[in-house]
């Protein structure tokens, strides 16, 4: 099999899989970065969300060839040196989650809004995050954390 | 009246009980106090009435260990599934050992080292194992006190504990409880019960809004959950599905499979299934394996309701009074049938487990609401004693009494034991749509008999396959003849939050709403004029006024309605606002507004987060999910064809509590769904004058 360098967290990682193989698995079986979650393997609930340059994609439908020379940002990049991400933060102090499977994917979601987007209305808030379920259902805690972490000055 | 004990939560007592070696407790803890602690029954209230089995262990167990460097650890069957019960028993530990929330940990449902616990489910964790985790903690806070007492050379009278030290009041001497314990092997047997609770009134931890005790880890995506898990060698499995139900193995290509690098193949009966190096070649191996199947008709969706009806039970004697009485002294009558669909419990996390196996001896890592029932499901696959399995339980990605069973922990443990290797099973969303067990579809027949003055004079019931949670009326009917019956249910089906009680509730309320308005009275007036319950009164009346029901202004395209009641300790109103056309081609939620009242508020920031939760979740099973399914074949198991609530349909979310600090603490994971959708459905008939009976109101999601 070929081996492949991908960008993740800010670190060169050299992985030895099939370029066809989902970035989702690679993340999690190959490299041991289990944050990011299987929700459907279709793209429908956004548990396995990364960045790419910044940009919210789905890795569970997204093939590793596809992120050849790209940025990832996975939930385990977000922290620096020991400080939460301020949606990280956010999330903590508005307490948006319960059994918190969906939160690494939402969290992403909401960074790569809010750095496109720094000072998102409600209706920005939930058609950015619409593709990502919780099925506890704490989107209205969600929308809380956001509009908490663009105040806080997230990018 | 004499009801139906909800069979989709049965639990059987055990057998036999197995309680771990407490030496192995001070191998893994050290040194300190281990608080061993027998229930005195009578005083705990541990048993559950009439012919059921106690909720608690009555034997010994280890329920709490204190280090030497005074780090505190309570052990509990129960699981977290994300109710946050690991943080309500934390504070309650916390608040009767007098010491900080930090320097308390819960090892929870983990079989090895946690007392027996029947599970996680019925909204018990808070009225059976908060107590029962104040018990222990004050039992543990008068071993210390004991202790400290001789080390101080003071009167227990004068000791107060405070922050994780005694102090001694006559000489202000102070010691801490690791001083207390240092050096100590004590394994201290207590009577749990005897030592003094906390009054409600006076909580210092209890009762705050005390965080997600360990939410960093979730925020960080460091936590494991089981699908998380991995050991050395590990290798991923998979497991061959049948195309539909009852379909069974007609022949299968082993040997192809087989001949694949590093997979191994397991068929056994009915069972087959592969584990290889990585998921996807796993995946590659079972398509390999070319089944072909057995098939017979199975039932469709279309002939679901008549199949509900044929093959239920025909009891119909009075339960109160007599049903011709009252409709004799009826006014008015009203008929109507009510029904609910299948629904998927969906949890974000699917079934999965690790299973290890290590000199015959098994352990399994899985998410599942019963670890001791999954322990004994374990042991009786593999013909194994009890004693040789263990079940430990991270805390898991949802279950919403969808993980009772333990069907990846067999799978995953059958294809560890073939391959000599851990094997990791973690179901695909498809399968967890398919394969795991669904809320129970049914159909309610009501039939009620009321006077021109508003009083309610006959009430007839029929449950078909639903089940019997929040089968009785709340509402003072003279003449009742209410029944569950059971049915056939082509589908498999099991718990579900709330169980019976949403299908229940929506039937009844929906029928309340019909009534009042034959009488043209107010349906929150029609309710109370009804209605002695004090607590539910209260909900209603409390929820009421947040939502400004007597001032509301009804507009074309837009109505007001409400729905409540009790279940499981909880009671609850739900108040909501739609936005509907004539043709409901534009149905929306605007608002709901729950009141909500369970005893005494253990920690008021995570119950509104639950009520939250169930308002969100009870707005799916009311307006878009259901199961469709022909000819045995699920049709529709993936998120783009099962319509599970998302932020576009967020209405606005008001929750109101009603703390009661004079009653003991009941769950709130359940109850609070059970008002949503015959809210909405009130609330559609006065918005545009189309009553609906059947969930999902707006029928399923189209396939795409």
């Amino acid at each position: 099999m070929p081996a492949g360098k991908l960008h993740v967290n800010g670190r060169e990682v050299t992985v030895d899989v099939a370029g066809d193989e989902n970035l989702l698995e690679v993340l999690r079986d190959t490299l041991d970065m289990t944050g990011t979650k299987y929700g459907c393997g279709e793209g429908q609930c956004g548990a396995c969300t990364v960045l790419a340059d910044g940009r919210a994609i789905r890795s569970c439908i997204t093939p590793v060839r596809a992120v050849a020379g790209k940025r990832i940002t996975t939930i385990e990049g977000l922290e620096q040196n020991g400080r939460l991400h301020p949606v990280q933060q956010a999330f903590l102090d508005a307490n948006a989650f319960q059994c918190g499977y969906c939160t690494p994917g939402m969290i992403l979601a909401a960074a790569a809004l809010l750095r496109t987007t720094p000072s998102p209305t409600d209706s920005d808030i939930r058609a950015a995050l619409d593709g990502n379920v919780c099925r506890c259902g704490t989107y209205p805690r969600i929308i809380t954390a956001v509009r908490m972490a663009a105040k806080a000055g997230a990018r | 009246m004499n009801f139906e004990i909800e069979r989709y939560e049965l639990a059987e007592s055990r057998r036999y009980s197995f309680e771990p070696d407490r030496r192995e407790f001070l191998k893994l803890f050290g040194a300190g106090f281990l608080v061993l602690g027998f229930i005195d029954a009578q005083e705990s209230g541990g048993g559950r009435g009439r012919g059921q089995r106690p909720n608690l262990p009555q034997e010994v167990a280890a329920w709490l260990h204190i280090a030497e460097d005074g780090a505190i650890t309570a052990f509990t069957g129960k699981a977290e599934v994300g109710q946050n019960t690991r943080t309500a028993l934390t504070q309650a530990v916390a608040e009767e050992l007098r010491v900080p929330v930090a320097s308390v940990k819960l090892t929870m449902a983990d079989t090895g080292l946690t007392p027996f616990d029947a599970g996680t489910f019925g909204s018990r964790s808070m009225p059976d194992m908060l107590p029962q985790m104040r018990r222990v903690a004050a039992a543990a806070r008068e071993l210390v006190l004991a202790r400290a007492a001789t080390m101080l050379g003071a009167g227990r009278e004068n000791l107060r504990a405070d922050a994780g030290q005694v102090r001694d009041s006559l000489s202000g001497k102070r010691v801490t409880y690791a001083e207390v314990v240092k050096g100590q092997k004590l394994l201290e047997t207590a009577r749990i019960g005897q030592a003094p609770l906390t009054p409600p009134a006076e909580w210092k931890v209890l009762g705050q809004a005390v965080p997600k005790v360990d939410g960093r880890g979730f925020v960080t995506g460091a936590h494991r959950y089981s699908t998380d898990m991995k050991l050395p060698g590990m290798l991923f499995g998979a497991v061959l599905r049948p195309p539909a139900v009852g379909a069974t193995l007609a022949a299968i290509d082993t040997a192809s499979a087989q001949a694949l690098p590093g997979v191994t193949v397991v068929r056994d009966g009915e069972f087959a299934g592969v584990a290889a190096g990585t998921a996807s070649a796993a995946r590659r191996a079972l398509a390999a394996l070319k089944p072909e199947w057995n098939t017979k008709a199975q039932p469709s969706q279309s002939e679901l309701f008549a199949i509900l009806k044929r093959t239920a039970d025909a009891r119909a004697e009075s339960t109160k009074g007599s049903l011709e009485e009252g409709l004799a002294a009826a006014d008015q009558k009203l008929s109507a049938t009510y029904t609910v669909a299948y629904i998927a419990h969906a949890p974000l996390e699917p079934r999965a487990a690790l299973a290890n196996w290590d000199n015959g001896k098994l352990t399994v890592s899985t998410g599942t609401q019963r670890p001791f029932g999954v322990r004994r499901e374990l042991s009786e696959a593999f013909g194994i004693p009890e004693s040789r399995v263990r079940v430990v339980v991270p805390d898991t990605g949802s279950g919403y009494g969808g993980k009772h069973t333990g069907e990846a922990a067999i799978e995953a443990a059958r294809l560890a034991r073939e391959a000599g290797k851990p094997v990791k099973v973690v179901w695909t969303r498809e399968e967890e749509f398919t394969w795991a067990y669904f809320r129970p579809a049914g159909v309610i027949d009501v039939q009620s008999g009321f006077r021109r003055d508003g009083m309610l004079t006959a009430w007839e019931f029929h449950n078909y396959n639903s089940g019997g949670s929040g089968l009785a009326t709340m509402y003072d009917v003279p003449h009742q003849r209410v029944h569950f019956h059971r049915s056939e249910s082509p589908l498999r089906q099991g718990s579900y939050r709330g169980l019976a009680a949403t299908a229940n509730h929506f039937a009844r309320e929906v029928h309340m709403d019909e009534a009042a308005h034959a009488l043209g009275m107010d349906p929150l007036d029609f309710r109370l004029r009804n209605l002695k319950n004090q607590r539910l009164r209260a909900v209603f009346e409390r929820a009421a006024e947040a939502f400004g029901w007597a001032g509301r202004a009804a507009a074309a395209g837009r109505g007001f309605g409400l729905g409540g009641g009790f279940e499981k300790g909880g009671y609850v109103a739900t108040f909501a606002e739609v936005s509907a056309d004539a043709a409901l081609k534009r149905v929306r939620v605007n608002r709901i507004v729950t009141a909500f009242e369970c005893g005494a508020v253990v920690n008021p920031d995570c119950l509104r987060n639950q009520i939250e939760g169930a308002i969100v979740m009870g707005l799916g099973g009311a307006l878009t999910e259901a199961i469709e399914f022909e000819n045995g074949k699920i049709l529709n198991p993936r998120f783009s064809g099962y319509r599970v609530p998302r932020f576009r349909d967020l209405p606005v979310i008001e929750t109101v509590l009603v703390d009661r600090k004079d009653l003991p603490s009941a769950g709130a994971g359940e109850t609070p769904i059970v008002g949503v959708a015959p809210a909405i459905s009130n609330a559609i008939f006065a918005a545009a004058r189309v009553r609906l009976r059947s969930l999902p109101m707006l029928g399923g999601a189209p396939r795409t």
